[in-house]
């Protein structure tokens, strides 16, 4: 267990994208590196990835591992598998951030199971213990009860984490890191799968977790109607919409705009609740928003106990009377 | 054709609570119910059966309790249910589940194997993949249509802006999303059936030789150092004024944080 040293974290990129959650975890991974005195590392999969990898380099990794192959184009389970296991049977780094993306949430599992070694699944908090073991915290039931999760005799300590909820750290062109080249010999076998076709849909450009201020939609808004006011207020607030499970299901939002356990995790500067009674699903989505104001017709609605600002009335009434007022204002 | 179909019976979180002092789930009063994603799985695994005759076995691994589960499945029109219980597998993180839910797929030796993406009371999505892994056949995650083609699946695998059309090779694991299908009603008259004695098997270790070191919580690499309920952010002002002083609340409050 002692040879393991360094904190890792896995870079994905999927046709040359880095997904931002790698970037966040080297911030969080810099913290946890800095706690136990040890290097941080980062990890790029592809092939032809000597952009991706300055990009990392510029977020501040002390090395990066790449693994350029033609065979790793295209993100498959089984080639990733084995190039990510080799790696880090190669480094031995005691810890393994991955973030919890599709791609992740997928890749980590095959990976941790590899090297017979634990995994923790969707972390939203890390930290390091008196014993230098890695702390995960994740929510468990639907984000009613927290849960410390450790792995004490086996290495790596693996965890998949949250994207939204560590902080990317500021890009510094002026960041080195040792470059280093892993060869990972494919072989016929390792390719029982083909990709035969990668659709990219246009929904991406939109993403709630990127932006600083979102107005926030739940069932209390009445209907689809409504929604346009939400609309308004967002366009007035530079901000983006976004919504509860429930204006999700009722088709007056799209599934991407999502806030909460199912959807996504947000932090914006200003969270505005718009007719959100606050279940626990959703407020453990967005309940670490630095500002948080909310309306809702009933004084007894839970959102009201993470809100800093609360509105008991008619969103209906107020949300027209805000506009108006933003107009002025912008005017 | 045989397929494998995994299925979990959960506390249907939906309406969850829990006892703040204890940081326990509330069970009482909470119905089990077969994981969403699960039912995904196994209805997929009964159209394959619709169209090309193949046999489908839902196997769980849990406490007896969960026959209920596998009975339900039977009753839906799968034609075996295998349920792995011991007290020995108590207490298993995703890795020691794994090992038992792939050690009782190698006795069957099926061409697929299904499996929920996630279970809605642990949201982890490991099993699946693990399984695979410790089976050594390939998997595919986040599948939302499957196609049969000779020795081969073409499925459709879901990422967060867009998809990968697939072409695997059998035997192969994929993990599905509830949105994949409609499940299917149990049949009446096969609700009678499956809740007669005796339909569903079930295996202990003697069956699987799992040595112990690899069982249950012993072989789990993952332990639960503590569990607590979130404490709340402290409550900001709460108004019940008009909405023009409302209003003036709000742009005063986005005035002091720079919003405005």
């Amino acid at each position: 267990m002692n040879n393991y040293k360094g904190v890792f974290v896995y870079i994905e990129q999927r046709n040359h994208r880095i997904q931002n959650v790698g970037l966040e975890l080297l911030g969080e991974g810099r913290k946890l590196a800095n706690k136990l005195d040890v290097p941080l590392m980062a990890c790029v999969i592809g092939h032809k990835i000597d952009n991706e990898v300055k990009v990392v380099e510029s977020y501040g990794a002390d090395f990066i591992y790449k693994v350029d192959h033609s065979i790793l184009e295209t993100y498959v389970n089984e080639t990733y598998t084995k190039a990510l296991s080799k790696v880090i049977n190669d480094v031995l780094p005691e810890i393994v951030l991955v973030g919890a993306t599709t791609l992740g949430r997928d890749l980590a599992p095959r990976v941790s199971s590899r090297l017979h070694t634990g995994l923790t699944a969707d972390c939203t908090s890390l930290d390091i213990d008196e014993n230098k073991q890695l702390l995960m915290t994740r929510p468990a039931f639907g984000g009613n009860l927290m849960a410390t999760i450790i792995c004490p005799n086996h290495r790596p300590q693996m965890s998949t984490v949250r994207p939204g909820v560590m902080v990317k750290p500021d890009k510094n062109e002026l960041n080195q890191a040792k470059i280093v080249e892993i060869e990972v010999p494919f072989t016929e076998t390792d390719m029982n799968v083909e990709v035969l076709e990668e659709v990219k849909e246009d929904k991406s450009k939109i993403n709630i977790e990127d932006a600083n201020v979102l107005i926030s939609a739940g069932r209390g808004i009445g209907s689809k109607e409504n929604m346009k006011q939400i609309d308004r207020l967002a366009e007035l607030l530079t901000g983006e919409v976004s919504g509860t499970r429930a204006v999700v299901e009722n088709g007056w939002l799209e599934k991407e705009r999502q806030v909460g356990q199912t959807g996504k995790t947000v932090r914006p500067d200003l969270y505005f609740a718009c007719g959100i009674s606050g279940a626990i699903q959703h407020v453990s989505g967005m309940e670490d928003s630095n500002l948080v104001i909310a309306i809702n017709k009933n004084p007894a609605a839970a959102i009201f106990e993470v809100s800093d600002i609360g509105i008991v009335g008619d969103g209906s009434k107020v949300i027209p009377a805000l506009i108006k007022e933003l107009e002025n204002i912008r005017k | 054709m045989k397929i494998v179909v995994c299925v979990k019976q959960v506390p249907n979180t939906a309406n969850v609570k829990i006892d703040q002092q204890t940081g326990t789930m509330i069970r009482e009063g909470v119905e089990s119910i077969i994981n969403p994603d699960d039912l995904g799985g196994l209805e997929a695994a009964l159209k394959i059966k619709d169209q090309n005759n193949a046999e489908v076995i839902a196997v769980s691994m849990g406490p007896l309790q969960a026959d209920k589960a596998l009975r339900e499945c039977l009753a839906m029109g799968a034609n075996r249910a295998i349920l792995l219980s011991d007290r020995a597998f108590a207490g298993a993180d995703t890795w020691a589940t794994s090992l038992v839910l792939a050690k009782a797929i190698e006795n069957i030796k099926p061409d697929l194997i299904i499996a929920g993406r996630q279970a809605i009371d642990g949201d982890t999505a490991q099993v699946g993949p693990q399984i695979a892994e410790h089976l050594g056949v390939p998997s595919v995650a986040y599948v939302n249509e499957i196609n049969l083609n000779m020795d081969s699946l073409i499925v459709k695998r879901m990422f967060e802006d867009g998809y990968q059309t697939i072409k695997v090779k059998t035997p192969c694991l994929i993990t599905v999303l509830k949105e994949i299908n409609q499940p299917r009603y149990m049949k009446v008259q096969k609700i009678y059936t499956a809740f007669r004695d005796g339909l569903v098997e079930v295996w202990d270790n003697s069956k699987l030789n799992i040595e112990q070191e690899n069982l249950g919580l012993k072989g789990s690499p993952t332990r639960v150092k503590k569990s607590y309920t979130k404490g709340v952010k402290t409550a900001g002002k709460v108004f019940e004024v008009s909405p023009k002083e409302a209003v003036q609340i709000i742009v005063d409050k986005l005035k002091e944080s720079y919003i405005l």
